[in-house]
């Protein structure tokens, strides 16, 4: 059986905005960052689907400390946000001063863009990842 | 299914920048376990061996045959486990179903670790190696921000004012620091204050340096044999009675349950219906409290506190040697220490000696311990319980 959605095509619609998940037919949920099943039944009946890219900061952390060779992007803060279509995925926070970064951003609501990591020697190429902004209301 | 006995250890002195190498630690501390079990090398008919980074570290990889080697094991099957920080008790838990199964009798299990011969910014690259690569390390995820991630929600699902919960989490290392002083195995002896802890460098908001468990070198070893054999070499036997493991996916994927990890949860319901007993039960437990905040998920996770209640216990001194339920009186992760590969067998060590009562001599004996419950997570999604019984 063939993935729906491989990493290689995940990145290539990341770095144009576009964020893809899988539409389980068997639950409804989706599926995203995509897997070989659906995420909640592990059911194989899935449709590719384009999300909206919005979504709520579920959780933050602001980092001072990053793995060799990315000491240059700290501070960085990392957020998991909790789609509009359910799924929860791993990005950062772009717009934010690191220093006033508090509970209070649990609950903001947010928007994807990206950013792409260049990929280092261990890191079989670079990866787009999510970066996200303050949702125009 | 046979009954398996834990019989002889051997532990060094967790460290920083050891002047072995993994093979030298491992050997000695092999040979410290052999010889405590009233057994030679040749009795030895397998070997399992927890290593993470050693092909980082020190371009080392399948440690467990030169180490075999090294110590007169000739030619035996030799496996090294890999599940990050839960690498040791893989080696365990597998070492305990071959004898149960009957395929041997005599297993050597060791782990070891050379964590800070890379330094810490490789250490802390290859350390998050162990989440996602694809969809979570290009975020800057490492581990320190995973739990920061779970700190700070579960304040937010608890509804804990975070000012709050760094106070319980501050009470967590400053307890473990206290016992390390008291075990000449721990890495780090020194008293530590809550006022240090909070006070010490962010690493990543809200865990600071003093939430931490250091970067760390050390080996760890111990014999398992079946109930049959280990009659003839011991009077003081201590049971494997419970085995859990499960595995869980990169962070996200667990999310509505976060902060709490499911998969830790039926680990442990695995291995207490396996000892048919209950968290009430439990006499010690050696927790992986990699972070502060991970020693507080995990407590509730094992079911030994109620959930969003873990920190408030350890600030009541519940957690404490003469409290309602001991957790790392080792001085855990945090002050032990944490040589990822070793860590579950430390566990082992740390808990048969709890259960022998071998531990009063170091002023940390839990009085008439019976049932020692070790939990290791490793990554994103390797989860390991045991159960150990001295009747
Ligand atoms: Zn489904």
């Amino acid at each position: 059986m063939e993935y729906k959605i491989l990493f290689k095509d995940y990145n290539k619609a990341l770095k144009q905005n576009r964020l893809l998940g899988l539409k389980c037919a068997d639950c409804g949920k989706v599926t995203c960052p995509p897997m070989m099943v659906c995420q909640e039944c592990a059911g194989t009946n899935l449709q590719i689907q384009e999300l909206s890219g919005k979504g709520k900061v579920v959780s933050f952390t602001t980092s001072y400390l990053n793995s060799e060779g990315r000491e240059n992007e700290l501070p960085i803060t990392i957020v998991l946000v909790e789609l509009e279509e359910g799924p929860w995925i791993m990005g950062n926070l772009d717009d934010v001063d690191p220093k006033r970064v508090n509970m209070n951003l649990i609950g903001t609501r947010v928007s994807l863009g990206h950013r792409v990591f260049p990929g280092d020697k261990y890191s079989a190429g670079n990866a787009a990842r999510p970066v996200f902004s303050y949702a125009e209301i | 299914m046979r009954r398996v006995v834990v019989l002889g250890g051997g532990h060094s002195k967790f460290c920083y920048n050891s002047p072995k190498t993994s093979v030298e630690m491992l050997s000695e501390v092999a040979i410290d376990a052999i010889r405590e079990s009233n057994l030679s090398v040749k009795d030895i008919q397998a070997v399992n061996v927890g290593n993470v980074l050693g092909d980082f570290s020190e371009g080392q990889g399948m440690v467990q045959s030169f180490f075999a080697n090294d110590i007169g094991c000739f030619n035996v099957p030799a496996t090294r486990f890999e599940g990050a920080c839960a690498s040791g008790s893989l080696a365990l838990r597998d070492a305990f179903i071959w004898i149960a199964s009957g395929y041997y009798d005599i297993v050597l299990v060791g782990g070891v670790e050379r964590a800070t011969a890379m330094g810490t910014a490789l250490a802390t690259r290859t350390f998050a190696m162990f989440g996602d690569s694809r969809y979570e390390f290009p975020s800057g995820f490492t581990f320190p921000a995973a739990f920061g991630l779970l700190a700070h929600l579960y304040a937010y699902r608890y509804g804990i004012p975070l000012e709050r919960l760094k106070e319980q989490m501050a009470a967590v290392s400053v307890q473990s620091h206290e016992y390390a002083m008291k075990n000449p195995n721990a890495q780090i002896q020194k008293k530590l204050t809550k006022e240090e802890v909070l006070n010490s460098f962010m690493v990543t908001t809200p865990i600071q340096l003093h939430d931490a468990c250091p970067f760390s070198d050390g080996a760890a070893a111990v014999v398992l044999a079946s109930e049959e054999v280990a009659r003839k070499l011991t009077d003081q036997p201590v049971y494997i009675c419970g085995i859990g493991q499960t595995s869980s996916g990169k962070l996200s994927s667990q999310y509505r349950y976060l902060p709490r990890l499911r998969a830790r949860e039926l680990a442990a319901e695995q291995a207490y219906r396996m000892a048919g007993l209950t968290p009430k039960d439990i006499d010690v437990c050696e927790l992986h409290d990699c972070f502060s905040i991970a020693a507080i998920i995990a407590a509730e996770g094992l079911g030994l506190f109620e959930f969003g209640t873990a920190g408030e216990a350890w600030e009541r001194g519940e957690t404490r040697l003469e409290g309602r339920i001991p957790i790392n009186i080792s001085g855990g992760l945090k002050a032990k220490g944490h040589p990822i590969g070793a860590t579950g067998v430390s566990q082992a060590y740390e808990l048969t000696r709890q259960l022998r009562g071998q531990l009063a001599e170091q002023g940390r004996q839990v009085d008439g311990a019976r049932y020692g419950l070790m939990d290791t997570l490793g990554g994103d999604g390797v989860l390991v319980s045991i159960i150990f019984s001295n009747q």
